[in-house]
């Protein structure tokens, strides 16, 4: 019988690798006269072992990696294929401490099983969320989702089943549930993973959702920087139509859902939803002011769900272990688990799927190891481009909402972007005033011009011209882009460029560089 | 503007023609041309208006507005740089100098020989193998300036 060896094709491995190791394994196994079936997984979020090849023996799966093609005579020298001594084993890839000490709900399938059979998904509890949303009255379905504490994963939090319950009692002729996959965020990868790894576990999840609210149609935005994901979620598109997944008749229960996949075209801002929304009809991707909320008047003027691919993905497991499961993880009014992406100058970067409350020190050195220049951590910065700096001082925060907002940062997507100590903090808050300026949609003052205004301020500081007196006026110019821009991008910029000059005030003045 | 040639017509309008009845097109439209001819060409747009009941600057508008939608024909492949923190953590600064200089062209450019254009993007999600790069839909990750020459040569010739 064949022995099955996994080799991830997740984005984040072919761009390692994993597809000439592919090639290499089925190139030395045939001259070998050996019978291997390679599978193409999904990966398992050690970024840093990729690429991972994975051997199925009797007690588990055996890994190797980084695996290059030179290092495939030596593996099958070594009987790989068997669990053979290599100095590239890794043993048993769940028993890895990373991977054991992790949570993972959300990501339970992600680098176990095929993205692309959905016999595959089935085996591995796949559709059994939707088969007893099925059993369940709709506002049951919601009452779930909002017991279980599930909020928002996209960064706002916003309750998930609030939302849900305020389209399903919008009147409308037609509803829409949208998925936003615009992961702009640097220092964020877990909706590509999840797409990539696992895509029916999100077409679960947006059907279960049109079953909830009475939405026939639906829409995954994905940002076009992700080709990849483009192809899996297309793919697996077509195999859910064709088992009777997806379309007129889903399962023989007479309800409809129907789904397609649209592409942005690298602009930020329509990672916001209103945002998001305009750029599906077919405009600019100019923000809405709100009210009306999307869940009232959204896609074309219709009630629509808008969420975030993690906050779709967890209702599979919600609806198929029930509200009373997923609650039981996490802290305070952080329920379930949050998908941390660990990135950056870090020794051990990927994603670890966690339950709410795990401290950022943790994540840092028992997962990730430190940095990977081997220097000390000087910087984070949790939530994307948007998102706080934080100093070593508050490493003991633990990740959840309230503790974050406490503290004036944001857990946002959950992206952590680690910094050693080599980072000059006034160019990084020149760089969130710059991005701000490349990406804003041009709606309103503050972001607008604000933005550029601040380049130019950071510009004088950083060549040291009237220091005190420009410093004031980025402060100034910070609180009015808090205070009146119409969006999270505006209103939200002055999050690193405030933590910046709070945490790291030597970056500033009297010597640019200097540290504190 | 220069006039499109006969068969960049055809193509443009089989395009329009196959999504326009989609809900919210235009984008699909624009993608669907970009895919197959690199760029949108102005002249094009004229076209596009037509088929959507739209006015030309409403899709000079659209089109103007998303980065990655261009007007100009690109070089053969498209060298997408990634510029976001956590690339800059890892040291990408060295990575852009580099590519600039290798290839002779500042961001939006071509280089002499046409072989590739540099633009910047903001993030590719590998951000746990900083600094990443795409070229065309091919994704890197780890692209140190040594690596950045090694995997340019191997496009060089395609």
């Amino acid at each position: 019988m064949a022995v099955t060896v996994f080799v991830p094709r997740d984005a984040a491995a072919l761009s390692l690798g994993a597809g000439d190791v592919a090639h290499a394994i089925a190139a030395e196994a045939s001259a070998r006269n050996i019978d291997v079936a390679i599978v193409r997984n999904g990966t398992r979020g050690m970024v840093w072992l990729e690429p991972l090849v994975e051997v199925a023996l009797s007690n588990g799966r055996v890994g190797y990696g980084p695996v290059s093609p030179d290092d495939i005579r030596s593996l099958f020298d070594a009987d790989f294929l068997n669990g053979g001594a290599h100095p590239l084993r890794v043993g048993l890839v769940e028993e890895i401490p990373y991977f054991k000490k992790q949570d993972r709900l959300t990501f339970s399938r992600v680098g176990v099983t095929d993205p692309f059979s959905l016999d595959d998904y089935l085996a591995h509890d796949g559709y059994a969320g939707l088969m007893r949303a099925f059993a369940m009255s709709p506002a049951d379905v919601i009452k779930e989702v909002t017991d279980s504490g599930l909020r928002g994963r996209g960064g706002a939090a916003f309750p998930t089943g609030i939302k849900w319950k305020t389209v399903a009692d919008s009147p409308a002729d037609q509803r829409y549930v949208t998925c936003n996959a615009d992961e702009g965020d640097s220092g964020t990868f877990a909706d590509r993973m999840l797409m990539e790894g696992d895509p029916f576990c999100l077409i679960e999840g947006m059907t279960i959702a049109g079953i909830a609210v009475n939405a026939t149609h639906g829409y995954i935005y994905l940002r076009c920087e992700y080709p990849h994901a483009h192809r899996v979620l297309n793919a697996a598109i077509e195999k859910a139509y064709a088992a009777g997944y997806l379309g007129g008749n889903i399962r023989g229960t007479g309800r409809r859902f129907d789904l397609e996949v649209r592409l942005g075209a690298g602009a930020y801002i329509c990672g916001e939803e209103t945002s998001m929304l305009e750029s599906l009809e077919g405009k600019r991707g100019e923000i809405r002011p709100r009210p009306p909320l999307p869940a009232v008047k959204g896609l074309f003027g219709q009630p629509t769900i808008v969420n975030n691919v993690m906050s779709l993905a967890s209702v599979p497991i919600i609806l198929h272990k029930g509200a009373e499961f997923y609650k039981n993880f996490g802290v305070g009014r952080s329920r379930g688990t949050l998908t941390i992406q660990l990135a950056g100058n870090i020794k051990r970067g990927g994603l670890i799927e966690r339950a709410f409350g795990v401290t950022l020190r943790e994540i840092l050195y028992d997962y990730g190891g430190g940095s990977a220049s081997g220097r000390p951590i000087r910087a984070v910065q949790v939530g994307g481009p948007l998102g706080a700096y934080l100093p070593e001082s508050q490493f003991d925060t633990p990740l959840d909402y309230e503790a974050f907002a406490n503290i004036q940062a944001l857990v946002g997507h959950g992206g952590i972007v680690v910094f050693d100590d080599t980072v000059d903090m006034a160019q990084m808050a020149r760089y969130a005033m710059e991005f701000c300026a490349i990406e804003s949609c041009g709606k309103c003052t503050p972001c607008r011009i604000g933005s550029t205004r601040g380049v130019e301020l950071m510009d004088r500081v950083i060549a040291g011209q009237n220091r005190t007196f420009h410093l004031a006026l980025v402060e100034e110019l910070c609180d009015t882009m808090l205070n009146g821009s119409l969006c999270g991008l505006g209103g939200l910029t002055p999050y690193p460029v405030q933590s910046a000059l709070r945490h790291f005030r030597g970056d500033f003045e009297p010597e640019p560089g200097t540290r504190n | 503007m220069a006039p499109l040639d006969p068969d960049t017509q055809q193509t443009v309008l089989a395009v329009v023609e196959r999504l326009k009845t989609k809900p919210g097109a235009l984008l699909p439209i624009l993608h669907g041309i970009q895919d197959v001819l690199g760029y949108i060409p102005p002249a094009a747009v004229p076209l596009i208006a037509d088929g959507l009941n739209l006015s030309r600057a409403d899709v000079h508008g659209v089109i103007s507005f998303y980065h990655y939608f261009r007007d100009t024909k690109p070089g053969r492949h498209t060298i997408h740089l990634c510029r976001a923190e956590a690339c800059q953590s890892m040291n990408q600064k060295a990575t852009e100098a580099h590519a600039k200089a290798a290839l002779g062209v500042d961001y939006h450019g071509t280089s002499p020989d046409g072989a590739f254009t540099l633009e910047p993007v903001y993030c590719l999600g590998n951000c746990a193998a900083s600094p990443a790069m795409m070229i065309d839909d091919k994704l890197y990750g780890r692209v140190t300036p040594q690596r950045f020459d090694a995997i340019v040569a191997q496009w060089e010739k395609r």
